[in-house]
């Protein structure tokens, strides 16, 4: 149970990465459906990099500025441009995946250097991993894992005790309330869309260098999607988020599970586990009436000035 | 100060509006150039091969309109969709249904007369594919759920729920164990039309359908006032719930005809991979075409050029497919910042700036 468990963390780890990502650029009151695009990006120049210069740091930056320029991209268009949000999200995946197999096709097959490997190796934290049970599913892991904790922390804390995170949620509920006072609305939106990209790409640059560790063109398979439908699920809330991440990395791997334990159902049928269990939640969480959990207002509206 | 100001235009003369779009093609052209230039290719050689590719000779421009008649029929139906706003990102899931439906049909009627069996693969596709936009239809509707995460998860569905049926009950005992679905009858195969199967001839009587019934229908009206506000439909006292449904029985049908002509015409039986992606396609032809019928044809066929063209540099030059999607990319982000121009007038004032400061 413990094994599986710390299994399930570290295959929603990607899914944390991108979910809270995509959170922060929601909260801007940008609607980026192009994460799956980010993630494929980020895992592809991540690899590379760490293919090449056998430096995890370098990789890891890599795949940050990758997925900065993929939302650089995205925010230019729906910020600066006001195109439709959706449109061009899924652009941007379109672009994204076009762009990491023709990069990737040098690398396919390539075995990341050993520095890497040790690198992303388990490490026990002491002390708190002789906590029992919570100890070895949550802190004997990998310097990945723990920067996902660290991520959802800092996300969290900047969201509901800083000023800016204040001025940050208030561009999301209403652009024009926020400009009215004194918010640099555009900086704001063009700020946060990128460091939400950044990080869907260090989600994906997490399954080609410490899960998978090779790159493949289908090495997302989806997460990127998923990720955009956990945010609903978290209702814009980091630490719901990384309930909802581990949950949805248990059941990524539920399938291997139950068929090392003799129960032998079609590959395929546990495969669309996932994407059901997606569904259910998107149906759930239409239910709520609660107003710290709906969507920030303003979401996917193309914020002009001139137009208030 | 800023050293530019924006307006929002009044309605735009045509014939600028397309001067801009020109441009951004152009503009687009060129940049897509300088990436193949920095692959180390000539672009206009890449270019003139991809033409050639796609249009040279008889049976490559079969190959490209092979391509151009389902991305038309799934265009049509996305385009129903989105003028209601309603981000129907589940074509894919939808192409599989309407061609999982006619399979069914088709495997189990082997013997039926041709026009019958064909007519009721049709109809059973068109069920299968509205069902499937039913679901997110109908949750819209009551509850107001999210429907663009809700299609794109019934893709996954689909697409592994046929994967199974072909790795699992619909297998083939007689295909010696490579696991794909029996081939269909004969009877079960769309006609030829003039050296191209009859989906041609259906592709452009939807277009005309769909036209006239998005210009000059009542229904086809509602939908674009839904789309255009809520509180307009609300206030006109139109029935919303059923106005999101039927478009999206309709939408989804249309996909799911999609599915029937790549099953029968293409594959000639079911797999797991017969989407390829279409569903997709289709949201960025709809958005070029401006959600309009006609120049959805103009938008496919160019597209099908774009993709026919891109699979044959692969083989004739050497450059992988990937370098197809990135120019597809590029070419959109052009034509989607385009609509920026056509939408605001952008006011430059160096120096007045300057004087003030």
């Amino acid at each position: 149970m413990e094994g599986f468990l710390a299994a399930a963390v570290i295959a929603g780890t990607p899914l944390l990465f991108a979910t809270v990502g995509e959170l922060l650029t929601e909260k801007a009151g940008n609607l980026n459906l192009g994460v799956e695009g980010l993630m494929v990006m980020g895992a592809v120049i991540g690899f590379i990099v760490g293919y090449r210069t056998g430096s995890p740091i370098l990789a890891f930056l890599g795949a940050l500025a990758a997925g900065s320029a993929g939302s650089l991209i995205f925010a230019m268009l729906t910020v600066s441009l006001r195109v439709n949000q959706v449109v061009t999200g899924l652009t941007l995946t379109i672009f994204g995946q076009g762009f990491a197999s023709f990069v990737g096709s040098s690398v396919m097959g390539a075995v990341l250097p050993y520095s890497i490997k040790e690198f992303f190796q388990v490490i026990a934290i002491p002390g708190l991993s002789s906590i029992p049970f919570i100890g070895p599913i949550f802190f004997k892991q990998d310097i990945f894992v723990y920067f996902g904790y660290l991520v959802v922390i800092v996300t969290a804390t900047y969201l509901y005790k800083t000023k800016k995170g204040l001025n940050l949620r208030s561009v999301g509920e209403s652009a024009a309330s926020a400009d009215a006072s004194g918010i640099h609305v555009n900086w704001y939106k063009y700020i946060h869309i990128i460091i939400g990209g950044a990080l869907c790409a260090l989600g994906g640059a997490y399954l080609s260098l410490v899960t998978v560790p090779v790159w493949q063109e289908n090495i997302i398979a989806g997460r990127g999607w998923i990720a955009v439908a956990l945010v609903i699920f978290a209702s814009w809330n980091p630490i719901k988020a990384l309930g909802g991440a581990y949950l949805f990395g248990g059941l990524n791997i539920l399938g291997f599970r139950l068929q090392s334990v003799g129960i032998h159902i079609s590959q395929y049928l546990i495969d669309m586990l996932p994407y059901a269990a997606t569904i259910v939640i998107v149906i759930i969480s239409t239910r709520k009436n609660k107003k710290e959990d709906m969507p920030p207002a303003d979401l996917s509206n193309p914020y002009f000035r001139e137009e208030r | 100060m800023k050293w530019f100001s924006l307006k929002k235009r009044e309605e735009l003369p045509t014939k600028k509006a397309w001067i801009i779009r020109g441009a951004a093609i152009v503009l687009s052209i060129l940049c897509a150039g300088l990436v193949i230039l920095l692959l180390g290719f000539n672009p206009l050689v890449t270019f003139g091969e991809m033409v050639k590719g796609a249009l040279g000779s008889k049976i490559r421009l079969t190959q490209t309109m092979l391509k151009a008649i389902p991305l038309i029929v799934t265009t049509l139906g996305i385009i129903i969709a989105f003028k209601m706003k309603f981000w129907n990102i589940g074509g894919e899931g939808q192409i599989m249904m309407g061609a999982l439906a006619a399979s069914f049909v088709a495997l189990n009627f082997p013997d039926m007369p041709r026009a019958l069996l064909l007519l009721c693969m049709a109809i059973a596709a068109v069920i299968g594919g509205g069902l499937w936009a039913f679901i997110p239809a109908f949750f819209k509707a009551k509850m107001g759920t999210n429907e663009t995460i809700f299609t794109l998860m019934l893709n996954y569905l689909a697409i592994k729920f046929v994967t199974y049926l072909q790795y699992g009950p619909w297998r083939d005992p007689g295909s010696k164990g490579f696991p794909k679905v029996a081939d269909f009858s004969q009877n079960a195969i769309l006609p030829n039309v003039f050296g191209l199967h009859v989906g041609w001839i259906i592709a452009l009587v939807l277009i005309a359908i769909i036209y006239i019934f998005m210009n000059y229908t009542k229904k086809g009206y509602e939908i674009s006032v839904v789309g255009e506000s809520l509180d307009t439909a609300r206030y006109a006292g139109m029935n919303i719930k059923s106005i999101i449904i039927t478009a999206m029985l309709i939408s989804g049908g249309l996909c799911g005809l999609t599915g029937m002509i790549q099953a029968s015409a293409i594959e000639k039986t079911l797999t797991y991979s017969l989407s390829a992606g279409m569903g997709f396609t289709a949201i960025i032809t709809a958005w070029l075409s401006r959600l309009n019928a006609l120049a959805s044809l103009f938008v496919c066929v160019a597209f099908a050029v774009l993709l026919q063209g891109g699979a044959y540099i692969q083989i004739s030059m050497q450059i992988p497919a990937s370098v197809a999607d990135m120019i597809q990319g590029i070419l959109l982000f052009f034509v989607l910042s385009s609509e920026f121009f056509l939408q605001y007038k952008v006011n430059f004032h160096f120096k007045k700036a300057k004087g003030v400061a």
